[in-house]
C-alpha cells in the first residue's frame, strides 16, 4: 500500500471507529479539520501511522499540515528523508 | 488557614462596581449578555427556588448559562459545584452524597436531575431584567471536579479569594482586552480565564461543545479578541485548521499540558506581534507561575529563589514537583478522602521536573496518570472496563506520546490460557474490536484505548501490583 492510501485508508477506519461523518470527497484540497475528523481522530491516525509506515514527522513539524494534501505530503517527504 | 482579603468582591460586585460595566459582554456561541444586565437581572426562570445559602449542583449544558448562574449564586450560596458538560450523570448521586447538595440548577433539559429527588432551579442563557436576583455578600465556596482513580470524579474545594489570588497582582484593567479560551470554563484552566475577564471588566467570548474551529475563530473575530488561551492540544486544532490567521491576538496563553518548543515556535511563527507564555496550574495546586521567555520548561530560578515572602513556594522533592501558595484548593470534599496537601502545606502535583542547565523540564508524571488533550485519564478506570471482557485476563493501559494531542491512551491486554490459544486461530483484530466496544459503551472517546496489543505477559512487581512505565 501506498503512504497515500495508508493515510486514506485510515481515515475512513477511524471516522468509523469514532463515528464521526466524513466528507464526501478527501482530495488533496480538503482542510484536515473539515475532513469529519476531530483532534483525537488526528491523534489516533498518527499513531496508526507511525506504527505502519515506521514514520513520525509530525512530532518535529515546523509548519503543521492544513489540508489532507499537505498531511500526505509531510509523510512521503518524511519516507524519503 | 486562608487569610480572606479585606477587600474582597464577589463576582457580582466585580462586575457592579465597574465603571464600564455597561460596555463589557459575556458571549456564548447562541448570544451574548451585556454585564449591565447581568448585574441587574437574572438568569433564572423563577423565583420559586432560593439559592440563599444552599449547597448548589451547577449542572447546565452550555457555558454562557453556567457563567450566568455563576455570577448570581456566588455570594448567595454556601457552595457550587461546578459540572462540566461532559459529567457523567451517574456520577450525580455521589458528588450530591460528598458536597452535601440540597438544591440543582440545569438548563431546559433537566431529565438527567429530575429523579435526584432534589429542589431544581432552572436557568436560562438569557437575563430577566424584571424578576432582579440580589446580589450576595456570603463567602461562597466552589468545588471544582478532578478524575478519580476509580471515574468518579474527586471534589475540589476553593473559594473565589484562592481561585482570584494569581489574577489581582497580574491583571489590570484594559480597555482593550478581550478575553477568550478554547478551554470549557468549568474546568480550572478555563475558569481562571473567565475570571480574569470579570475581575478584569473585560468581555470573555465562551467556547461552545462541538462546535467547528473555523466557526468559533469566526465567532472570536467578530468579537475583536486579543487574549487567548487554550492547552497545546487546542492550539494544534488552531495552526491545523487553515483558519488560525482569522484572529490576531496579542497574547496567546498555553496551560494544562506539557508546552513543547515545537508548538511555541509554530505559534510564534503564526502569530509574530504576539506575546506568548505557558502557565503551570492544576486544579489542586493552582496557577503556580508563568513562563514568558518563549522557551519549553521553566527557569530553575523559580524554584531556587527562595523568597519566603513570595506569593508561590514551589520545591522538588523526590523528583516531583511541589507547590505552595494562597492559590491551591483547600482539601476533597467527602470520606475517606486523601490530604490534598503535606502538613506544611505544600501540594504534590505529582509532575516529575529534571534540572538541564539552569532550566527545569517536565518529564512526566509519577501516578500514571495520562493527559489526553488537557483531560486526565486514570489508567485503572480503563483496565476495569477492558478486565470485565470474559476473554481478559489482565491488562496494563499507559500512555503514548503523541504530536496532536500530547498523549494517548493504549493497552496491553493478557488473555486468559483459553482464549489465547483460540485467538491464535482467529482474528485477533475482531477480538481487538470487541474489547474496544466495551471500552466504547462505557467510557467517553478521550479514555478509549487507541490501540489494543495483546501480550504473552505484563510484569508484577513484588508487591504484587502492575509495573507501570513512566514516559
Amino acid at each position: 500500500m501506498t503512504i497515500r492510501s495508508t493515510i486514506l485508508v485510515n481515515i475512513q477506519k477511524i471516522a468509523a471507529a469514532y463515528e464521526r461523518d466524513i466528507a464526501a470527497s478527501l482530495n488533496d484540497d480538503v482542510a484536515l479539520f473539515d475532513s469529519g475528523l476531530d483532534s483525537l481522530c488526528f491523534a489516533v491516525l498518527v499513531v496508526r501511522l507511525e506504527d505502519e509506515l515506521g514514520l513520525d514527522p509530525l512530532s518535529s513539524v515546523a509548519r503543521f499540515p492544513i489540508t489532507i494534501g499537505d498531511l500526505i505530503k509531510l509523510y512521503e517527504n518524511s519516507a524519503k528523508q | 488557614m486562608k487569610i480572606q482579603p479585606s477587600n474582597s468582591l464577589t463576582l457580582g460586585e466585580f462586575l457592579k462596581h465597574s465603571g464600564r460595566a455597561a460596555d463589557g459582554i459575556i458571549s456564548g456561541a447562541n448570544g451574548c449578555v451585556g454585564f449591565k444586565e447581568i448585574v441587574e437581572g437574572t438568569c433564572f426562570q423563577d423565583n420559586a427556588v432560593s439559592f440563599c445559602g444552599r449547597s448548589v449542583l451547577l449542572a447546565t449544558p452550555d457555558q454562557l448559562t453556567t457563567a450566568l448562574a455563576l455570577v448570581k449564586l456566588d455570594g448567595l450560596a454556601n457552595r457550587v459545584v461546578l459540572c462540566p458538560h461532559d459529567t457523567d450523570p451517574q456520577h450525580f448521586k455521589s458528588i450530591i452524597s460528598d458536597a452535601q447538595i440540597d438544591t440543582v440548577v440545569c438548563g431546559e433539559n433537566f431529565s438527567d436531575v429530575a429523579s435526584l429527588g432534589l429542589p431544581i432551579g432552572r436557568a436560562h442563557s438569557t437575563v430577566d431584567s424584571q424578576n432582579p436576583v440580589p446580589i450576595g455578600r456570603r463567602r461562597t465556596e466552589w468545588v471544582l471536579l478532578s478524575s478519580g482513580t476509580t471515574g468518579s470524579p474527586k471534589l475540589v474545594l476553593h473559594d473565589l479569594a484562592s481561585l482570584i489570588s494569581p489574577i489581582m497582582q497580574t491583571t489590570k484593567a484594559v480597555n482593550s482586552v478581550v478575553w477568550a479560551t478554547f478551554y470549557d470554563i468549568r474546568r480550572y484552566g478555563g475558569l481562571q480565564i473567565f475570571l480574569r475577564a470579570i475581575v478584569g471588566r473585560c468581555s470573555m467570548i465562551l467556547s461552545h461543545a462541538g462546535e467547528a474551529v473555523g466557526a468559533h475563530l469566526a465567532r472570536l473575530k467578530q468579537h475583536g479578541v486579543t487574549y487567548v488561551s487554550g492547552t497545546p492540544s487546542h492550539w494544534r486544532r488552531v495552526l491545523m485548521s487553515g483558519a488560525a490567521n482569522t484572529i490576531s491576538p496579542v497574547y496567546v496563553r498555553l496551560s494544562g499540558e506539557i508546552v513543547d518548543q515545537n508548538i511555541l515556535d509554530a505559534l510564534h511563527a503564526t502569530y509574530p506581534g504576539a506575546a506568548i507564555s505557558h502557565a503551570y496550574a492544576s486544579t489542586e495546586a493552582g496557577v503556580g507561575f508563568n513562563v514568558i521567555d518563549g522557551k519549553e520548561g521553566f527557569p530553575a530560578t523559580l524554584i531556587d529563589g527562595h523568597d519566603p515572602n513570595a506569593d508561590v513556594l514551589m520545591r522538588v522533592e523526590d523528583g516531583s514537583l511541589r507547590i505552595r501558595s494562597k492559590r491551591t484548593a483547600s482539601r476533597y470534599l467527602g470520606d475517606d478522602q486523601p490530604s490534598l496537601m503535606s502538613p506544611d502545606g505544600f501540594v504534590d502535583t505529582g509532575d516529575l521536573v529534571d534540572l538541564r542547565g539552569d532550566r527545569y523540564y517536565f518529564i512526566g508524571r509519577r501516578e500514571s496518570v495520562i493527559n489526553v488533550g488537557g483531560l486526565k485519564v486514570y489508567p485503572e478506570e480503563v483496565e476495569m472496563v477492558i478486565n470485565k471482557h470474559p476473554a481478559v485476563q489482565k491488562s496494563l493501559v499507559r500512555g503514548r506520546r503523541n504530536p496532536i494531542t500530547g498523549a494517548l491512551v493504549v493497552a496491553d491486554i493478557l488473555l486468559k490460557q483459553r482464549a489465547q490459544l483460540s485467538n491464535l486461530n482467529n482474528n485477533q483484530e475482531l477480538l481487538a474490536e470487541d474489547i474496544l466496544n466495551r471500552c466504547r459503551a462505557v467510557l467517553p472517546k478521550h479514555k478509549v484505548p487507541a490501540k489494543v496489543r495483546f501480550v504473552s505477559q505484563l510484569d508484577v512487581s513484588a508487591t504484587g501490583k502492575l509495573v507501570r512505565d513512566h514516559e
